[in-house]
């Protein structure tokens, strides 16, 4: 079920050295010790995070014997993608109006400021 | 372009957290977000959609009510509770859409620091139950929903920014 599997793209994503692990494999494919070379910790470590990562489908294992290479997948990711997508583009129209919003603020603030400053020199 | 100071994240699997940078002191920003005549003029009001009721009682355990008319006469309501008040810089309070269709209650903070009269300002919303968040997947991706889920299709599509 979709809702199910962004619970886990989610919860698997909220893990930095994951984050990492998918950036790495972005650039290509590769095995748990390649994974594990610049983290500073265990390859079991970074086992049981590639279990993670499998279990929520961001990636795949090879069948290549030992080395089993990681391959990230890419349709989680476009799904949580989507969402975050949707609350990207309602919020920057909010955003864009409160910009312009804000510049009228600025603006009557000023001229207040004005008005007050003219009116303590006449007094 | 102060889009660019655009970012949303996901800090965990029921948090999303937006950034944005505006160029005006906070004082102000928080006013934007807290009356309702200032308010009213930015939020969620888009090509048809207008804010016809804009209630705020900015006190902590006080409601707050937001309903918005589209151009086919639909009507949105949005509402929740101030949970921690300290203006101009943090407050936090619960959201909920009125619509039974969405069952989903999130916790918003919006948190306000200020710099060289320029104001960052992070709104994260922690949702109570992963409804909330899949509704809005759904919602996008599944086709021949549920009327009601159009109602929620026609408020994104009226608020997204033209393609420019």
């Amino acid at each position: 079920m979709q809702a199910q599997r962004l619970d886990s793209t989610f919860a698997a994503l909220a893990d930095p050295t994951r984050r990492a692990i998918l950036a790495r494999l972005a650039s290509g494919d590769a095995s748990v010790m390649e994974l594990a070379a610049p983290f500073s910790i265990s390859q079991p470590a970074i086992s049981k995070h590639l279990e993670v990562l499998e279990r929520a489908g961001l990636i795949s294992r090879g069948r290549d014997g030992q080395r089993r290479p990681c391959r990230i997948e890419a349709k989680p990711l476009q799904e949580a993608d989507a969402w975050i997508e949707r609350y990207r583009r309602i919020w920057e129209g909010n955003f864009e109006r409160l910009d312009a919003l804000l510049e009228e603020m600025k603006a009557k603030e000023k001229k207040r400021g004005h008005d007050s400053k003219r009116n303590t020199r006449k007094r | 372009m102060t889009t660019d100071t655009f970012e949303v994240s996901t800090p965990s699997d029921r948090e999303i957290a937006m950034t944005r940078v505006f160029n005006a002191p906070r004082r102000l920003v928080f006013d934007a977000w807290t009356k309702p005549e200032l308010l009213r003029r930015w939020l969620g009001v888009r090509e048809g959609w207008t804010m016809v009721l804009c209630e705020i009682d900015l006190r902590v355990g006080g409601s707050y009510r937001y309903v918005w008319r589209g151009p086919k006469e639909e009507k949105l309501g949005l509402g929740g509770k101030y949970r921690e008040i300290s203006a101009p810089d943090r407050l936090v309070s619960t959201e909920a859409f009125e619509d039974a269709w969405y069952s989903g209650e999130a916790i918003d903070t919006l948190v306000l620091t200020e710099k060289d009269g320029r104001t960052t300002a992070t709104l994260t919303m922690l949702l109570e139950s992963k409804d909330a968040r899949d509704m809005a997947l759904k919602s996008g991706m599944e086709t021949g929903v549920a009327q009601s889920y159009d109602v929620l299709d026609t408020v994104l599509a009226s608020i997204t920014p033209r393609a420019s």
